[in-house]
């Protein structure tokens, strides 16, 4: 679990040279990444034509163009401009953009604790939220931007928390992980205590949005966040190389020059920060970045974890999702129910034939 | 000749927590049977415990207190074995016992009996919650089990949680579209003792005693593989052998604990890191201190949501909780408190 597997120490080595060696260590992507990459993406536009199309309202797919380029080129009708740029759009972002953010808060917990089970969701963050929702329903009543604050609030107070009662002479991984998983259990009674106390609609309410939702997803809520998140994650490649170095070991990498702690605390800041960003639209959706990382470990078949890779599969697995969530289950669920399912079906296949391929 | 001196300074403060907590288990126990929502003097308990005493009384304790008593230990020592054992095997924090597909597959079985098959009562869970924990459990160690065993078992680790994410998600969604079953998927999740009965703990003993035995073929060979499963191999460890008893008794016996109290577990995530800390490095002893802490720990948690909320009753899975995840980052703050 921790760096000892040799394949990994010979990987992170190798970047290590790169990183004292040249320029574009920061950039960290190898030949079998970006070819990676470039198919995601390409799978990305496919399917978010695909989730600017489908629809209750029928539109040719020239009409989705004519909408998306514009007036000064396409002749737009009123109505599919408002429904392809007001309503699906918002929503096709908020699922590529929110994914890659999970994504990335994933690989930047499982790095900072060598630890492939480790993710925000796990350590607390996701019940943190959902106690700040909870209690905001509860307390606040029908204001939802006050619901949303409080859900951002028990988030980062949970963050806070686990940080303070980590913290020891420097913020070792294996106090952090245990601590965190105090808190987050903590925080799941309070949740489980609280949702069976409340009448069924209140907590059945409360629970689909617990399970991550694109819902409420709408232009107003996704321009600003997404922007946000796009900002935060213009940062991660300046704490690329750290993590790269962080993978290395505790004193390896401080052999090497790094300010341990500080890099640790910043970058954890940081995948923080992008979920956190991500809760306040969509709820606490789980397992993407938990899943995200490891599928792109093995879609790359790299030792350590791929940066770019793992949030152009974060951001499909959400998009995919969500359009299994919009259009395909003929039930109303929640966009995080269909990610566990397709996530976990996806990365037990990659696990089957990775195995396969070993003997 | 230094070293033995050293030692017993070390042993005796060692020593103190073992005592306390043996001495703790029969307290636990009376508490148990002598506190609930029903105030009853002790003596009448005796009484009714003798054989004697007026009906009420003879009632509350033959129909109420010891069978959920005996629920309790069952639940306690199935997650305290299981879960020391899930630490050990698989060197991870994380790991809870029902990690390989055991929580998960319990769940959705459960899920589909409330849902599709109009199940409602705790007894008409147990066969399903087995059922549903094994089945997930084979599936999930067909899948990932290491092909070499001198790995560790990462992918076996990581295949629980996806095969387990995925239950998980299809559980959710059975549950959010039907109120019915939503309500009782809560209180499931929940992990309670209220209403299991003999039938309920009898169900489940056959799957008890086989990850019983299943965990004492498997506890001789822990420490050699503590230290590392290549080792553990050079020092003549039977690692196939080890593994398979390992994770028979790790499925078992959670799922033994998930069929009586729901899907409890951190009792088995939170006590073998505590008494690991207490105990020392030796896995035997963790496995045995595990099984009694885990007892414990069940039984006052069940004890304190008997009277904490009255005239309700707050489920025992959320005061484990509640006692257990404040005692465990308590106790990671010292300094002895070590990774695995």
């Amino acid at each position: 679990m921790s760096g000892v597997d040799p394949g990994r120490v010979r990987e992170s080595s190798r970047s290590r040279v790169r990183v004292v060696g040249g320029e574009r260590a920061h950039v960290g992507l190898d030949r079998r990444e970006v070819r990676v990459c470039v198919a995601l993406g390409l799978v990305a536009l496919v399917l978010g034509f695909v989730g600017l199309w489908a629809g209750d309202f029928p539109l040719t797919p020239g009409e989705v163009m004519g909408a998306l380029v514009g007036p000064p080129f396409a002749v737009v009708e009123p109505i599919a401009y408002t429904v392809v740029v007001e309503w699906h759009l918002p929503r096709v972002v908020a699922a590529l953009v929110f994914g890659a953010s999970l994504a990335a808060s994933g690989a930047i917990f499982q790095t900072v604790t060598r630890n492939p089970l480790a993710s925000p969701d796990v350590m607390g963050l996701a019940n943190g939220s959902f106690t700040g929702m909870l209690l905001g329903l509860v307390v606040l009543g029908g204001s939802w931007a006050g619901v949303m604050a409080a859900a951002l609030a028990g988030g980062l107070l949970t963050a806070a928390a686990i940080y303070v009662l980590a913290l020891r002479d420097g913020l070792r991984d294996f106090r952090f992980i245990v601590v965190g998983i105090g808190v987050s259990a903590f925080l799941a009674a309070t949740n489980s205590w609280i949702l069976l106390r409340l009448d069924v609609e209140t907590a059945l309410f409360a629970s689909a949005w617990g399970a991550g939702t694109l819902n409420n997803a709408t232009a107003g809520a996704v321009w600003p966040t997404a922007a946000v998140v796009v900002l935060l994650l213009l940062v991660l490649p300046t704490g690329a190389a750290t993590l790269r170095q962080i993978e290395l070991g505790d004193d390896l990498a401080r052999a090497t020059g790094v300010a341990l702690d500080r890099h640790r605390l910043l970058l954890l800041l940081l995948a923080v920060a992008l979920v956190s960003a991500v809760t306040t639209v969509a709820g606490p959706i789980a397992f993407v970045a938990l899943a995200a990382p490891q599928i792109a470990r093995r879609i790359v078949g790299s030792s350590g974890i791929p940066l770019g890779a793992t949030l152009a599969v974060g951001a499909v697995l959400l998009l995919a999702a969500d359009l299994v969530a919009q259009h395909v289950v003929p039930l109303t669920v929640p966009v995080g129910v269909v990610t566990v399912v397709i996530g976990g079906a996806y990365l037990t296949w990659l696990l089957r034939r990775e195995m396969r391929t070993d003997r | 000749m230094t070293s033995r001196t050293a030692t017993p300074v070390g042993a005796r403060r060692r020593r103190l927590p073992v005592v306390l907590l043996a001495a703790s288990l029969p307290a636990a126990v009376a508490l148990s049977l002598l506190v609930g929502s029903n105030l009853l003097p002790p003596g009448e308990i005796w009484a009714a415990l003798t054989g004697g005493g007026d009906a009420t009384a003879s009632y509350v304790v033959e129909h109420q207190r010891l069978p959920r008593t005996v629920a309790g230990i069952v639940v306690g020592l199935a997650l305290g074995v299981s879960g020391a054992l899930m630490q050990a095997y698989t060197r991870n924090p994380f790991a809870d016992p029902g990690l390989f597909g055991v929580s998960a597959g319990a769940s959705f079985a459960v899920a589909v009996a409330v849902a599709y098959v109009g199940v409602t009562q705790p007894a008409g869970y147990v066969g399903w919650a087995v059922g549903g924990a094994l089945l997930a459990s084979l599936v999930v160690v067909a899948l990932g089990r290491p092909t070499d065993p001198r790995t560790p078992p990462t992918r076996l680790v990581l295949t629980g949680v996806a095969v387990g994410a995925v239950l998980a998600g299809l559980t959710t969604g059975i549950s959010l579209s039907d109120p019915d079953a939503f309500e009782r998927m809560l209180t499931w999740h929940a992990g309670s003792l209220i209403d299991r009965g003999y039938d309920v703990t009898l169900a489940v003993l056959p799957v008890l005693l086989a990850g019983v035995v299943a965990a004492v073929v498997a506890a001789p060979s822990l420490n050699a593989v503590a230290l590392g499963r290549d080792l553990a191999q050079a020092q003549g460890v039977d690692l196939r052998r080890s593994d398979a008893a390992a994770l028979a008794a790790i499925t078992l016996l959670a799922a033994a604990a998930a069929a009586v109290a729901g899907p409890v577990v951190f009792v088995g995530l939170v006590v073998p890191h505590v008494v690991r800390w207490c105990v020392g490095v030796d896995q035997r002893r963790i496995l045995a201190v595990s099984a009694v802490a885990g007892v414990v720990l069940v039984l006052v948690a069940d004890v304190v949501g008997r009277v904490a909320v009255l005239p309700g009753e707050m489920p025992a899975g959320i005061v484990t909780a509640f006692i257990g995840a404040p005692v465990l980052v308590a106790l990671a703050r010292r300094s002895r408190a070590t990774g695995l």
